[in-house]
């Protein structure tokens, strides 16, 4: 398998902030490479840099055997994005959207017209074509960015969270798009999400948490270093119980807001085990097989979706965004 | 030439959304026809003709006030296209084209060419003005004041996208943009003459590069029909003719689309 990037020893620092802290990993061609981390863990740092719109700090990039700082051009014409924040004229048509790009992108005018009608069939867009992207929906606008992503035929799409902010229904469609498009195109696909359920689609996965990566391994592998079933009780006294488990199981069990959870084997006996003598009174027990999330839990002792609770994320959040200039997304 | 073809399509855009937008091009009317119509008439009722020498000819404000009028629709029109680079960066539009395989470089200039085109069309239409200030114009006269009114433009266009490209929100630029707007147009003899300015007002004018391009406007429209060599711009004693008004709006257009140029290229 060729290496499509290649990233040795990235750093990006914003004053103070040091947003991505000395990252180096490479992808396959052809593969799903999953980036996954909470917000302000450097995601979208990594891919400005890895697109050319941003110049790291220290550390090198290589992409489809060009080098993102000296090459830009190169690494430009060989890459198709979807950002996380919307990036069409939405006072254009989709053709005139797709047109633009496709004169940017040089694609000769003989098989431009089929090219877009191609990329608006896939997305469903096609009968849409002459509509003003103003009037578009959500989801549409999304599937017409990744559209426009593909028209030149990029050897790496980058989407950067592409189903922020959609309904269930229409991520659920965009991600079918997504895994057919891989089926009929041999792209690698670049993704960050915080999204664990969408991560899991990946061939492998990059935990990034504080701008460093914890972990990178197929998402099957990664589950296994969880080690066992997630067991999560609801009982009278949480301090009681986890000590009677502490006492009896040697089991450290943590506590969020749901209640105590705790590993552990074979979950299926232990239970019945775990009810037949306990003194504090449960309310509820449940059991589920380990996830992306319980990973992520597990090597960086917090949860991935709290960002809106965690104080430091929020702040390292807030000056990432003032440092790359860009407004708030919400105003 | 892939270059050429990036000027082109940015270029392209720009004009699109300009005639999808057609309302602005009549609403851009109503300040001309007030300055005109209402302003010029009500102080040229109560004014002397203007350069009435032996023989009584000379021409009255209205036929003075027009040149600096169409220099005004240029100037705003120009000016504040910088903003289609905030709205194009606050709805996202300016991340596709940064990152597109083009040289930075073609789309300040693409951008520039965009919006000098679009100010010179507003100041075209301003002609239909032309028989009711009561002068006439030949064709030539009407084909050099479009290539003047296009180096004009491109200069303040140039400046606009140049400030637009270091500010962030649409608000901020509205207000950078006021505070700059108001000062070139009154600094300049688009509402009367320079001759007999106090010194400091005059030297003001004189430093304002708006005034040599208004000057040109006024030289080519009115100049033939009218003898108006005591209201020409004059620096250090040399009265100004066309080319030389011209080259010094040229040269400021250089000096801001090299920095346009910079600020876009260094944008992340």
């Amino acid at each position: 398998m060729n290496k499509i990037i290649e990233v040795e020893h990235l750093v990006k620092r914003f004053h103070q902030i040091v947003a991505v802290n000395d990252i180096s990993f490479e992808v396959e061609e052809g593969e799903i490479f999953g980036f996954l981390g909470p917000n302000g863990a450097g995601k979208t740092t990594t891919i400005n840099i890895l697109c050319t719109l941003m110049k790291p700090t220290s550390g090198r990039v290589i992409l489809a055997g060009f080098d993102v700082v000296r090459q830009q051009n190169q690494v430009r014409r060989s890459i198709g994005l979807v950002f996380q924040d919307p990036s069409l004229d939405i006072r254009l048509t989709a053709l005139q959207n797709l047109n633009f790009h496709a004169f940017v992108y040089n694609i000769p005018r003989a098989v431009r017209r089929k090219r877009i009608e191609d990329v608006l069939r896939m997305v469903e867009l096609w009968d849409r074509r002459k509509d003003a992207v103003r009037n578009y929906s959500g989801g549409m606008r999304r599937r017409l960015e990744i559209a426009r992503g593909l028209l030149h035929y990029p050897k790496v799409l980058f989407l950067d969270e592409p189903t922020l902010g959609l309904d269930p229904q229409t991520r659920h469609h965009i991600w079918d798009y997504i895994l057919d498009l891989r089926q009929r195109e041999s792209i690698t696909i670049f993704l960050t999400t915080h999204y664990m359920d969408e991560a899991a689609v990946a061939d492998r996965i990059a935990i990034i948490d504080y701008g460093k990566i914890i972990a990178l391994d197929t998402p099957d592998a990664l589950k296994k270093r969880v080690g066992g079933d997630i067991v999560t009780l609801k009982t009278e006294n949480d301090e009681a119980a986890i000590a009677e488990i502490r006492h009896h199981y040697s089991i450290d069990a943590q506590r969020d807001s749901e209640g105590l959870f705790f590993e552990v084997q074979n979950a299926e006996e232990f239970i019945p085990l775990l009810i037949n003598n306990f003194n504090t009174e449960i309310h509820s027990i449940s059991l589920r097989r380990p996830t992306l999330d319980d990973v992520f839990l597990k090597l960086t002792g917090h949860q991935i979706r709290e960002e809106a609770g965690g104080d430091v994320a929020m702040r390292r959040q807030w000056a990432m965004r003032q440092a790359r200039g860009q407004p708030g997304r919400f105003r | 030439m892939s270059n050429l073809r990036a000027m082109y399509i940015i270029w392209y855009r720009d004009l699109l959304n300009f005639w999808r937008n057609k309302g602005r091009l009549f609403a851009s009317f109503i300040m001309p026809f007030l300055f005109l119509v209402i302003f010029g008439t009500g102080l040229s009722s109560s004014m002397f003709l203007l350069g009435q020498g032996a023989q009584g000819e000379g021409f009255n404000y209205i036929q003075f006030l027009f040149p600096g009028i169409v220099g005004m629709i240029v100037l705003f029109t120009a000016i504040m296209w910088g903003i289609s680079i905030v709205w194009d960066r606050e709805f996202g539009f300016l991340k596709e084209v940064l990152v597109a395989p083009i040289s930075r470089t073609s789309v300040a200039i693409g951008k520039t060419l965009g919006g000098a085109t679009i100010a010179t069309i507003q100041g075209m239409v301003m002609l239909i003005f032309v028989p009711f200030v009561g002068v006439s114009l030949s064709l030539g006269q009407v084909l050099l004041l479009i290539g003047l009114m296009f180096i004009f433009a491109c200069s303040v266009t140039a400046m606009g996208i140049f400030i637009a490209s270091r500010i962030r929100t649409m608000e901020t630029f509205q207000v950078v943009m006021q505070l700059l707007l108001f000062p070139m147009f009154f600094l300049s003899p688009a509402l009367f003459p320079v001759q007999n300015l106090p010194s400091w007002l005059g030297a003001l004018v004189r430093i304002n590069p708006v005034s040599y391009g208004v000057d040109s406007f006024r030289q080519s429209i009115l100049e033939p029909t009218v003898a108006m060599s005591d209201f020409r711009m004059s620096l250090f004693n040399h009265t100004m003719s066309i080319p030389e008004d011209i080259l010094l709006v040229a040269l400021f257009g250089i000096v801001m689309v090299f920095l346009a140029v910079r600020s876009f290229s260094t944008q992340e």
